[in-house]
C-alpha cells in the first residue's frame, strides 16, 4: 500500500494539521517509507493469536459513585488562551 | 571528600544526614552548575528557588530532629514531561510553551514529598519522540561527553530523555526522572555512560505525566549508580487509584535488597540480539559483560526470541497510533498555543493551532497513527500490530522459562553526532531496536555502562528482567557496575 | 404479534417505513463516568468539571462502578446478553465539546449484547397487540460537553459540566415500521429505564435523547438508504421525525433522486429535518481500544448483585395487576406505564389494605379509579404532577377506608377530597369537623322517604303505573333531604318499602 498526495493531505486533514503543498509532497515518500517498512509485519503468522490488550496482567479497578471532584473553575480555565464569563470562547461554531 | 557535586544520590543522603554537610551547601553547588552549564541546554526551565526551599526545609527538618525523607536534601532534575504544579510544563514543545499546570503528577509529587528538590525542568525530545534530543522546540541538548579524536562535534544525548542524561553525566544534577516509551531512559543513559530503569509497566504512575503512548509509556530514574536508581525508584513507585493501568503492589525494598552475588541465576543470552553487521565494539562490549555476570556466580545460556526484528515496526505502528490520539487534546481550546488566523473558524484552529504547536517529528507520527488507525487500514495495522505485540511478549514468557533476566547491549551503537540521522528517520528509529522489545512486554529493563569505546564514548549494557522482578535486574546490573569500574566522566569544556 | 399497515401513499405506489432508534440515556449517579465531578443538573458553567473532564496533559480516566452497574441492570430488564468482557475505545473526532479529542465509548465489546423490549399498540388490548423490537446492544460512554452559540457575536462558549456524564446508547434494530412504533418503543424505554433507575428519562433536561434512523422501501424490497436525525428529545418529536423525513425520502426517490446517507438536525419549530453539513466533514471515528483502561471483567457476584437489586418490571407488573388485582387491562396499563405511579399505586394499596385489614386485591379496584379518576382529575386541575400531588398515597387510602366501611358515601368522599385538596386535611377529621359521617339511623331515613313520597304523589302514582324508572329519583330526593349524609344501601331499602 502506498500513499499519494491526495492520501497525505487527507490524514492531515483528519489529523487537524495543516500543511502546504509543498509539505505534504514532501511528507509522501517519507510517510512511504516508514508505512513501506512496518507492513512487514504482514508476514508474521498470527493464526489464533489474540490482540494484546493489557501488557502486565491487571484488572479494571472500578470507584465509588462519589463525588470527590470538581468546583474547580479557575484550575480548569486558568490556562485557557480565551475564557469568558466561567467559559472557554472558541471561534463562532455555526451548527 | 570532593566536590559535593561529585558525590552520589545515597552518598549525599547520609552524608547530610550525618552532618557532613548541609542540604543547602549540595543544592548551591548544583545550582551553580546548572547555570554555568547552559551550553549543555540541558534545561528548559531553572528553578534554584525550589532546590534551594527544598534544602532549607530538610536542613530545619534535621536540625530539629524531625524524621527525614528518602530522598532528603537531595535535589534532582524534572524531565518536562512531568506536570509540575505552579512550574511551566511544555513536553519541549510550542504548543504547550507557557502551559502551567495546577496539579503536580503522580511521581514527581512522592519525589517532593520524599524530600527531593527540583533543580529545574529538564529538556526533552518535543513529546518523548525523538532518539537524539534534536526534536526539542527548546533547542537540541548537548551531551557533555566529546569523541577522542580531536573534533569538538557536538553529540547526542540521546533521546527522549536527552535533558536527564545530559545533565547527570555533566555534573549538574545527581539523578533525575526520566521517562521510557520505547527506551527513552536507557538510550540516553547508555549514550552518557550513566544507568537508569524502566520498571515493570504499571510500578510508576503515569497520572500527570503528558502522554506519549499509554500501553508503554513507564515513568523511571536515572542516575549515576545501580544504588542511586534503587533509591529513586522506591519513592518513585506505587498504586496510585488515578491511574487505572497503576499496579496495585507493595512497592519491594530494592535498595535494602541490592547484591551483585548472582550465584543460582540464569542469564538468557537473545541470539536475535546479535545480527550480522552489529558494531564490532557493542559485540565486544557484551561478551565482556556475559563474562562479568559469570564472574558473578551466573550461569549463562542462550536463548531465542523470535519475533525480536518484528518489534520495531509493531512499535511504529503502536506507539504513533496512541499518540495521534493522545495528542488531539492540544487544540488550542483550554491551554497551550492557540493560533487563530484572520476569520478562521473552529477546525481551521485548530488545523493552524496544531501546524505551527507541533514540530516535524510529531507531526510525522501523528499522521502515522492516524492512517494506520484510518478505516480499511485499523486491521492491517493496528490489530496485527497488536497480536504481534502478543506474540513477542510471549517470545520473552518462554526464554524466561529457561532463565532469570537477559543481557543485552542498550543501543546499536555509542552516541552519534547531532544531525548525524536527523534527515532520516527511520535510520533514527533504528537506534531503539534493543529496547524496544522489553517496552512491548511491559518488562523491567535498565542500561548500565561498561566502558568507552574506541572514540573514548560510553558504551552499556542492557538486563530485561521477568515481569515485576526489578530486584534480579538491579542486582545483576550492580554486579556488572563493580566490575565494569566505569569512572569515567566527560571533560569539563562547557 | 401484530404487522404495521402503515403506508406512505406515493404516486408510484405504497412505501413502507423501517426506523431504528439509538437511544442516549444519561446513567443515573452523583459522578461522572471516569471522574469524580459531579452530574447534577443546572450548575454554574464549567464548576463540575475535573482536570480529567477538561482532558488537561496528562489526566487519566478511572470508570465509577454505579454507571458499569447500571448499564448491567438496564441489560437485564430487557433480557439482554450481559457481556462479562468488555472495553472501551476511542472515537477520535475534533469538536469543541470534545476536549480529549475523543470519545471513550464502546464500539468492539459493549457491555450488553441483544435483547428485546415489547411494545405495546393498543393499550386496552396489551396482549393482543405487542411487537418485540430487537435491541441490538447497549453501550456506555461519555457524554461531550456544551456549546453555547447566542452569548456573543463572533465566539461560541464552551461549557464542560456535561463532559464526561455516563450515557448509555441503546440501539434498537431497524424492526419499527410506522410512527406509532417509534413512539411506543421510546415511550416503553423511558418506562423500563425509570422503573430500573438506571436514567431519570426527563426528556427535556437531556437526560435521554433519540437519533432517528429511518428509510422508506416498497413493501418486500431490501432496505433502503437511511438518514439519521440527531438528538431529538421528545416522544412527540420522534413521531414527527419519522413522518416528515420519510415522506421527505419518498418524494426524493419518486422525483428520481437519491437518499443521501447523512447527519439530519430536526426543527421543532419549523416541523421538518434539515441535513447538518457541518458534521459531515469527516466519518473516519478512527476507534481503537483506550489504552488508558484495561478490559472491563465483571464476576459473578457483580452480576448478581445487579440482577437481585432488579424491581418488578413494567411488563410484570401489568400482567400481575389484572390477574392478581383484577383491575381492568386498561387501568392495568395505564398505572404500570410510569414507575412513580406505580410506585404511588401500590403505597395507595398496601395503606388501604392495612386501615381496611382487607387483602389488597379486595380493595385495587376502588383504589385505582379513585387514583385514575378522582386524584388524576384533580392533579390536571391544578397542574400537578403525581409526585407533586398535595395528597398522599395514605391520605388517600384513609378516604377510600371511609368510603368503604359506609362512614361517608362516595358523593361525600368527593366533597372530603376537594376539602384535603383545598386545605392538606385528613379525611377522617374533616369528616368529623364538618359532621359528614352518613347516617344508618333508620328512623330518620324512613320519615324522609314518607316525606317525599308525600310530596310527589304525581309521581308515586306513575311508579306504580310501571314507570320503573322513577325509583331513582325517590333515592335522590331523600338523599338531599338528607344531605346527603344518609347509607344510600338504608335508603334504598326505605324507599322500596315506602313503595311497597
Amino acid at each position: 500500500m502506498s500513499i499519494d498526495l491526495q492520501t497525505v493531505k487527507k490524514i492531515a486533514s483528519l489529523s487537524r494539521i495543516s500543511v502546504t503543498d509543498a509539505e505534504a509532497e514532501a511528507m509522501v515518500p517519507e510517510l512511504n517509507n516508514i508505512l513501506g517498512w512496518v507492513e512487514q509485519l504482514g508476514e508474521v503468522d498470527v493464526t489464533g493469536v489474540q490482540p494484546m490488550t493489557a501488557v502486565i496482567p491487571n484488572h479494571q479497578r472500578l470507584r465509588d459513585d462519589v463525588v470527590t471532584d470538581g468546583d474547580v473553575r479557575d484550575k480548569v480555565l486558568a490556562n485557557a488562551p480565551q475564557a469568558e464569563h466561567g467559559f472557554f470562547a472558541v471561534p463562532k461554531v455555526i451548527e | 571528600m570532593g566536590e559535593l557535586t561529585d558525590l552520589t544520590v545515597a552518598e549525599i543522603r547520609d552524608g547530610f544526614r550525618a552532618g557532613d554537610f548541609s542540604a543547602r551547601e549540595v543544592a548551591e553547588g548544583f545550582n551553580a552548575n546548572v547555570a554555568a552549564a547552559k551550553a549543555l541546554n540541558a534545561f528548559i526551565v531553572e528553578t534554584p528557588e525550589k532546590a534551594l526551599a527544598a534544602a532549607d526545609a530538610a536542613d530545619k527538618a534535621r536540625a530539629a530532629g524531625e524524621p527525614l525523607g528518602a530522598l532528603s536534601g537531595v535535589p534532582i532534575g524534572m524531565k518536562d514531561l512531568f506536570c509540575t504544579e505552579g512550574t511551566q510544563t511544555t513536553a519541549a514543545s510550542h504548543m504547550l510553551e507557557g502551559f502551567v499546570p495546577t496539579y503536580e503528577s503522580t511521581v514527581s509529587g512522592k519525589l517532593w514529598s520524599a524530600g527531593a528538590g527540583m533543580l529545574g525542568k529538564l529538556n526533552l525530545d518535543q513529546f518523548a519522540m525523538g532518539s537524539s534530543n534534536e526534536t526539542s522546540y527548546f533547542g537540541n541538548v548537548i551531551s557533555p561527553w566529546r569523541r577522542n579524536d580531536g573534533g569538538n562535534a557536538a553529540l547526542a544525548p540521546g533521546g527522549s530523555s536527552g535533558g536527564s542524561s545530559s545533565a547527570i553525566s555533566a555534573r549538574l544534577c545527581p539523578a533525575a526522572t526520566g521517562t521510557d516509551t520505547g527506551g527513552s531512559i536507557r538510550q540516553p543513559a547508555a549514550f552518557t555512560g550513566i544507568s537508569g530503569i524502566k520498571p515493570t509497566y504499571g510500578r510508576c504512575s503515569r497520572w500527570g505525566i503528558v502522554a506519549f503512548a499509554s500501553s508503554l509509556d513507564q515513568a523511571g530514574p536515572m542516575a549515576r549508580t545501580v544504588r542511586d536508581n534503587a533509591i529513586l525508584l522506591e519513592v518513585m513507585s506505587g498504586f496510585d487509584p488515578r491511574d487505572s493501568t497503576s499496579l496495585d503492589l507493595p512497592v519491594p525494598q530494592w535498595e535494602a535488597n541490592l547484591s551483585s552475588d548472582l550465584k543460582g541465576k540464569t542469564v538468557g543470552i537473545p541470539k536475535e540480539y546479535r545480527p550480522d553487521g552489529l558494531n564490532a565494539e557493542i559485540s565486544a562490549m557484551w561478551d565482556r559483560g556475559i563474562e562479568w555476570l559469570k564472574d558473578a556466580g551466573a550461569q549463562v545460556v542462550e536463548v531465542s526470541l523470535p519475533h525480536t526484528k518484528y518489534a520495531l515496526p509493531t512499535y511504529y505502528i503502536i506507539a504513533p497510533a496512541e499518540a495521534s490520539s493522545n495528542l488531539a487534546r492540544y487544540d488550542g481550546v483550554r491551554y497551550g498555543q492557540r493560533d487563530l488566523p484572520d476569520g478562521a473558524g473552529l477546525q481551521d484552529m485548530y488545523a493552524a493551532t496544531r501546524a505551527a504547536g507541533f514540530g516535524p517529528e510529531v507531526k510525522r507520527r501523528i499522521m502515522i497513527g492516524t492512517y494506520v488507525l484510518s478505516a480499511g487500514f485499523y486491521d492491517a495495522y493496528y490489530t496485527q500490530a497488536q497480536k504481534v505485540r502478543a506474540l513477542i511478549a510471549r517470545d520473552f514468557e518462554l526464554a524466561f522459562e529457561k532463565c532469570d533476566l537477559l543481557l543485552t547491549p542498550t543501543a546499536p551503537s555509542a552516541a552519534f553526532a547531532l544531525g548525524e540521522k536527523q534527515a532520516d528517520p527511520l535510520a533514527m528509529y533504528l537506534n531503539d531496536v534493543f529496547t524496544v522489545p522489553a517496552s512491548l512486554a511491559g518488562l523491567p529493563a535498565m542500561a548500565v555502562p561498561g566502558g568507552l569505546d574506541s572514540a573514548g564514548l560510553p558504551i552499556g549494557l542492557q538486563v530485561i528482567g521477568k515481569a515485576l522482578d526489578e530486584q534480579t535486574v538491579l542486582n545483576a546490573s550492580l554486579a556488572i557496575e563493580e566490575r565494569a569500574g566505569f569512572t569515567a566522566r566527560p571533560d569539563k569544556w562547557w | 404479534m401484530t404487522e404495521s399497515t402503515y403506508r406512505i401513499q406515493g404516486a408510484t405506489g405504497e412505501w413502507e417505513v423501517v426506523i431504528g432508534l439509538e437511544v442516549h440515556a444519561q446513567v443515573t449517579s452523583n459522578a461522572k463516568l471516569f471522574s469524580g465531578a459531579a452530574t447534577a443538573f443546572g450548575a454554574e458553567p464549567n464548576t463540575q468539571v475535573s482536570l480529567v473532564d477538561a482532558a488537561m496533559p496528562g489526566m487519566l480516566p478511572v470508570p465509577n462502578r454505579e454507571c458499569i452497574r447500571q448499564a448491567v441492570r438496564t441489560g437485564m430488564a430487557i433480557e439482554a446478553q450481559i457481556n462479562k468482557w468488555s472495553r472501551f475505545d476511542r472515537k477520535n473526532y475534533f469538536y469543541a465539546d470534545l476536549p480529549q479529542g475523543y470519545q471513550i465509548s464502546q464500539l468492539y465489546h459493549p457491555i450488553v449484547g441483544e435483547g428485546a423490549i415489547d411494545i405495546v399498540l393498543d393499550e386496552k388490548n396489551p396482549e393482543t397487540s405487542t411487537k418485540r423490537i430487537g435491541v441490538e446492544r447497549i453501550h456506555v460512554e461519555q457524554d461531550a460537553g456544551k456549546l453555547m452559540h447566542d452569548q456573543h457575536p463572533t465566539r461560541s462558549y464552551v461549557d464542560l459540566n456535561r463532559s464526561g456524564v455516563a450515557l448509555m446508547e441503546i440501539v434498537s434494530k431497524p424492526d419499527m415500521r410506522s410512527p406509532a412504533e417509534a413512539g411506543a418503543y421510546l415511550s416503553k424505554l423511558r418506562t423500563i429505564l425509570r422503573y430500573v433507575g438506571s436514567c431519570d428519562g426527563n426528556m427535556d433536561q437531556g437526560s435521554m435523547r433519540a437519533d432517528v434512523n429511518v428509510s422508506v422501501r416498497k413493501p418486500g424490497e431490501p432496505f433502503g438508504t437511511r438518514t439519521e436525525t440527531k438528538n431529538v428529545n421528545s416522544v412527540r418529536f420522534v413521531m414527527a421525525v419519522v413522518e416528515h423525513e420519510a415522506s421527505r425520502q419518498v418524494d426524493v426517490l419518486e422525483a428520481g433522486g437519491k437518499v443521501v446517507q447523512e447527519t439530519r438536525l430536526y426543527d421543532p419549530d419549523r416541523g421538518e429535518t434539515r441535513s447538518m453539513r457541518s458534521k459531515e466533514d469527516a466519518h473516519d471515528y478512527r476507534y481503537f481500544p483506550d489504552p488508558d483502561l484495561l478490559p472491563l471483567e465483571l464476576d459473578d457476584a457483580f452480576l448478581e448483585e445487579c440482577r437481585q437489586s432488579l424491581p418488578e418490571l413494567p411488563d410484570a407488573k401489568r400482567r400481575r395487576y389484572e390477574q392478581d388485582l383484577g383491575l381492568s387491562a386498561y387501568n392495568a396499563a395505564t398505572l404500570t406505564a410510569d414507575a412513580d405511579t406505580a410506585r404511588w399505586f401500590e403505597a395507595l394499596l398496601a395503606e388501604g389494605a392495612r386501615i381496611q385489614k382487607k387483602s389488597e386485591g379486595e380493595v385495587a379496584k376502588a383504589s385505582a379509579n379513585w387514583l385514575l379518576s378522582e386524584l388524576y382529575g384533580a392533579l390536571n386541575r391544578l397542574g400537578k404532577s403525581l409526585d407533586e400531588s398535595p395528597v398522599g398515597p395514605e391520605e388517600g387510602a384513609e378516604l377510600l377506608a371511609l368510603v368503604a366501611d359506609g362512614t361517608i358515601s362516595g358523593t361525600i368522599a368527593k366533597q372530603v377530597f376537594e376539602i384535603m385538596l383545598e386545605t392538606g386535611g385528613r379525611a377522617p377529621a374533616i369528616v368529623e369537623e364538618k359532621g359528614l359521617k352518613q347516617t344508618s339511623d333508620t328512623g330518620a331515613i324512613e320519615a324522609a322517604v314518607a316525606k317525599v313520597l308525600a310530596d310527589n304523589a304525581d309521581k308515586v302514582a306513575q311508579y306504580k303505573g310501571g314507570k320503573e324508572a322513577l325509583f331513582g329519583f325517590f333515592v335522590g330526593q331523600t338523599m338531599k333531604a338528607m344531605q346527603g349524609k344518609a347509607n344510600p344501601q338504608v335508603v334504598n331499602e326505605a324507599v322500596r318499602m315506602g313503595l311497597s
